[in-house]
Order: C-alpha cells, then sequence, then structure tokens
C-alpha cells in the first residue's frame, strides 16, 4: 500500500478548496488537492453568468474567468492537484484513503481542510423516477460543461437563484422552459435573474407544485396544482404542460459524510441545508488539524466560498508554523472583514446569521469542554 | 400519494418507509434496517433527506434531532481490486 506525505491535503478543487490550497501553499506548506472530477474548478465552470457583490470579489466577471484565474494561483503556489481522484474514506487520525487512477493510496497530512462542496435536495412525487426528471444543477452541467442538451421542453421547479439561473441558460442553450414553478408565494432569488425570465416570456407559477409527471417510460406531461399556505394541495386548480424535461431547484446541502467519519461536531441550521460542522474563525472543526470551508460548512455562494477557502487555508498554514502569528491575524482578519460585506443586505443578512449562530456553537462547545477538564 | 418511490436504488415505496416508522424505527439507520432504504448505489445520497423528514413528520422529533444514516467507508462505489487481489486491474 503507498503512503503519500504532505503537510496539508484540501479534499474538493472548488472554489473553496482551490483557494484554501493556494493560501496555504504560498505561506511554504507542501499542499496536496485531491477532487473526483476530471476537471478542476467544481461550480465555478459552470457559472457563465456575472457575479455580483463588491469589487473585492470580482463582481461582473463571470464564474468561469473567476474559476480559470484561481487555477492559475494555485498552479503558481506549486499545490499539487490530483484529478479524477477518489477520497473514500477518513479516519479519525486524518489519514485519507484515496483511488487514483485505481489505485490505493493513503495521505497522511498534518492538518485536512475538507471542502466537498454540496449536493443537490431531491423530491419525491408520482413520476418523479421517471427519466426526464433531474437537478437543475445536473441539467447546468450538462448544458455548459458537457454541451448537451437535456431536453427541448423544460420545466423548472424552484425560483431560487439555481432555479432562474438555469431557466435562464437552458434558453440559451436551445430549450424552450414552458414553465418556472415555485411553492411559496413569491420568487427566491434575485430581482435581476428573475427580470430575465419574465422578460423572456416564461410563465410563472407562485404557490404551486407538481402534482404528478407522466409519460412512456420518460416524462411527456407534467401535471402541476396550486397549493396553500400550509403547502397543501388545492383540487381544481390543476394544469397541465406538454414537457420532456423537470428540472428540480429545490435547494442543497451538504456533502459531509467524511466529516461524520472525523466524529467531529455538527449543528443545525436550516439555512444552510441540514446538519454543519461546528467550526472557529480560522475554519477549523472541534477535531483538531481538521479544517472546513465552502458549501460544506453550509450552503452559501460561490464568493464566499472562495473566503471560507482563504481563511481555512491561512488557519492551517499558521497551526503548522508556516505562518507567523501576527501575520496569520492580519490576513484572518482581512478575509473575515472581506466575508461580512458578503454577508450583508437584504439576501446576506440570513446567512450572516446562521453563520454567527455556528460559530457560537463552537464557542460554546469549547467552553465546554474546557470547563469539563478542570 | 402512498406509491411514491423514496429510494430510487432499492425502490423502495413511502408507504413502506411510513410502516417502518410505524414499526417503531426512529432513526434513518432504523428505516435502513427495516426496509434497505439508503443501501443502494447512491448510499442514501438521494433519499437521506427525504426519509429523516418522513421520520419528523410521522414522530413528532425534532428535524435537529434525526441524524443522517450513519457514514461508512467508502462514499462512493469502489472497486475491490483497487485494494488489492490477485486479479487486481490496478493497472488498467
Amino acid at each position: 500500500m503507498e503512503v503519500y506525505r504532505t503537510d496539508i491535503a484540501v479534499v474538493g478543487a472548488g472554489s473553496a478548496g482551490l483557494s484554501a490550497a493556494y493560501q496555504a501553499a504560498g505561506a511554504g506548506a507542501k499542499v496536496l488537492v485531491i477532487d473526483e472530477n476530471r476537471l478542476p474548478g467544481g461550480q465555478l465552470f459552470k457559472q457563465i453568468h456575472k457575479f455580483f457583490g463588491s469589487r473585492a470579489h470580482r463582481a461582473g466577471t463571470r464564474g468561469y474567468m473567476i474559476g480559470r484565474e484561481l487555477l492559475e494561483n494555485v498552479t503558481a503556489s506549486g499545490a499539487e492537484v490530483w484529478l479524477d481522484s477518489l477520497v473514500y474514506g477518513m479516519q479519525k487520525d486524518l489519514s485519507l484513503g484515496v483511488i487514483r487512477n485505481g489505485k490505493h493510496i493513503v495521505v497522511k497530512a498534518d492538518a485536512v481542510i475538507v471542502a466537498a462542496g454540496a449536493k443537490e435536495n431531491y423530491m419525491a412525487f408520482p413520476g418523479s423516477t421517471l427519466p426526464g426528471v433531474m437537478g437543475a444543477g445536473a441539467a447546468q452541467t450538462m448544458i455548459n460543461v458537457n454541451r448537451v442538451l437535456p431536453g427541448e421542453r423544460v420545466l423548472m421547479l424552484g425560483s431560487g437563484n439555481v432555479g432562474l439561473i438555469v431557466s435562464y441558460q437552458l434558453m440559451q442553450a436551445g430549450a424552450e422552459v414552458v414553465a418556472l414553478v415555485e411553492g411559496a408565494p413569491k420568487i427566491g432569488g434575485y430581482g435581476v435573474h428573475a427580470g430575465k425570465i419574465r422578460r423572456a416570456g416564461v410563465p410563472i407559477y407562485l404557490s404551486h407544485t407538481i402534482k404528478s409527471v407522466t409519460g412512456n417510460g420518460r416524462v411527456e406531461k407534467v401535471e402541476i396544482v396550486g397549493v396553500d399556505a400550509r403547502w397543501q394541495q388545492i383540487p381544481g386548480t390543476e394544469k397541465t404542460f406538454e414537457a420532456d424535461t423537470v428540472c428540480l431547484a429545490v435547494g442543497l446541502n451538504p456533502m459531509t459524510e467524511l466529516l461524520w467519519m472525523s466524529g467531529c461536531e455538527f449543528c443545525f441550521i436550516p439555512a444552510f441545508g441540514g446538519h454543519v460542522p461546528l467550526h472557529d474563525a480560522s475554519m477549523e472543526t472541534t477535531v483538531k488539524g481538521l479544517y472546513v470551508a465552502g458549501d460544506v460548512t453550509g450552503v452559501e455562494e460561490a464568493s464566499s466560498a472562495m473566503e471560507e477557502g482563504n481563511l481555512a487555508g491561512i488557519g492551517a498554514a499558521r497551526a503548522l508554523g508556516f505562518l507567523s502569528e501576527e501575520e496569520a491575524k492580519r490576513k484572518l482578519a482581512e478575509t473575515a472583514e472581506r466575508l461580512r460585506t458578503l454577508r450583508s443586505g437584504m439576501f446576506g443578512e440570513g446567512r450572516r446569521k446562521a453563520k454567527e449562530q455556528q460559530l457560537e456553537a463552537m464557542e460554546q462547545y469549547r467552553a465546554g469542554t474546557a470547563e469539563s477538564m478542570i | 400519494m402512498d406509491d411514491i418511490i423514496i429510494c430510487r436504488c432499492r425502490e423502495v415505496t413511502r408507504s413502506e418507509i411510513i410502516a417502518a416508522i410505524r414499526d417503531g424505527a426512529v432513526t434513518v439507520d432504523g428505516v435502513k434496517r427495516r426496509t434497505h432504504a439508503g443501501m443502494g448505489l447512491c448510499q442514501g445520497k438521494t433519499c437521506g433527506r427525504l426519509i429523516e423528514r418522513l421520520i419528523a413528520q410521522e414522530t413528532g422529533i425534532n428535524p435537529a434531532e434525526i441524524r443522517p444514516q450513519k457514514s461508512r467507508m467508502p462514499v462512493r462505489p469502489v472497486r475491490i481490486s483497487s485494494f488489492g487481489g490477485e486479479n487486481s486491474d490496478a493497472e488498467q
């Protein structure tokens, strides 16, 4: 069995993982990034739209351009990146089981940063297993990465930013979006994305959900139905659409499997997608040497994932002595300040409160452990 | 409504899962042991959340107390041959 030793191992080469690798390798640590995909960049290279936020967060720049720059930074920093390599498990001593080119390798690192991202929520209804029903993120990968149109006539369920952006990109790719259906009484995502959908003439059905999908071996018809304030279906409000594809944009949840194996502590924050790991301001979990960053700590977006990656990279480099306490403190404070601006405003406020709750739970945990040791 | 498939890998329906909960399953692992939901190729990555929600609905347990199923290696399907053996295809 081959053993590979490194200072810092990063699981996931997306926005958070690449940022963490660049920070830690830039400080002088030997860094290995491992990703199961054939291409690095996580979700960034699917994002053909312009980002929001401040100048510091590259507002107005398209996601894949940000991805390219991040990759260049990582290459220049000297971090090694293993693609098409699966981290299949983690031991309590943080050693990682990896399958690379069909070969089993154990990676031993002094610090591990898990930036595994999130997965799409699924929804069950009659016909939800018919071919043609898929996650909106999956459809986005098909059109923007693989250049394959999943269908000609798409019904989108969910009006958060994923539902809105993917609807628009499906139209750009040549599909017709026959309806955008949202269970809540109002649109979930940004007005500017919703405006594009409205102007394109896509019918929007608020307070509606999918009642059933039918077809002979594939999606052919979708029946939607109105729902009341308690999400109960209202008989008599059904409408039927002919479609060959149904996209589900009903949220994401953190990919925490490796973290549960490590034995780190979790808290429950519905706004972040469910159970999320406790972590401190430098992204360290309750397991010493185990750091987290990005959607795995709670589902947000790419810009905050990159900043959390920066925090984790700085934190791990400091813990291993690659950054002085003073320098790390300054860098952490600067990054935290940029994160604060991302988590402000009408849409960021909820995420700021959720993150405060998570950090607070960590402080309470550490205070409790310190107390029990006296 | 009851014949909706929740675990698509093992084709376990909503009514089978509710029967398991009424039989006393109060955790995702308890439902898994009784119905095999979450034991297919994706290892509960698709249905796990739906099962958590069904347990909360049926039992009134606070969703914060309902943990995901126990995480075990491997987190993705892996060829046994990757770990060695006489017919290892590690060179392929």
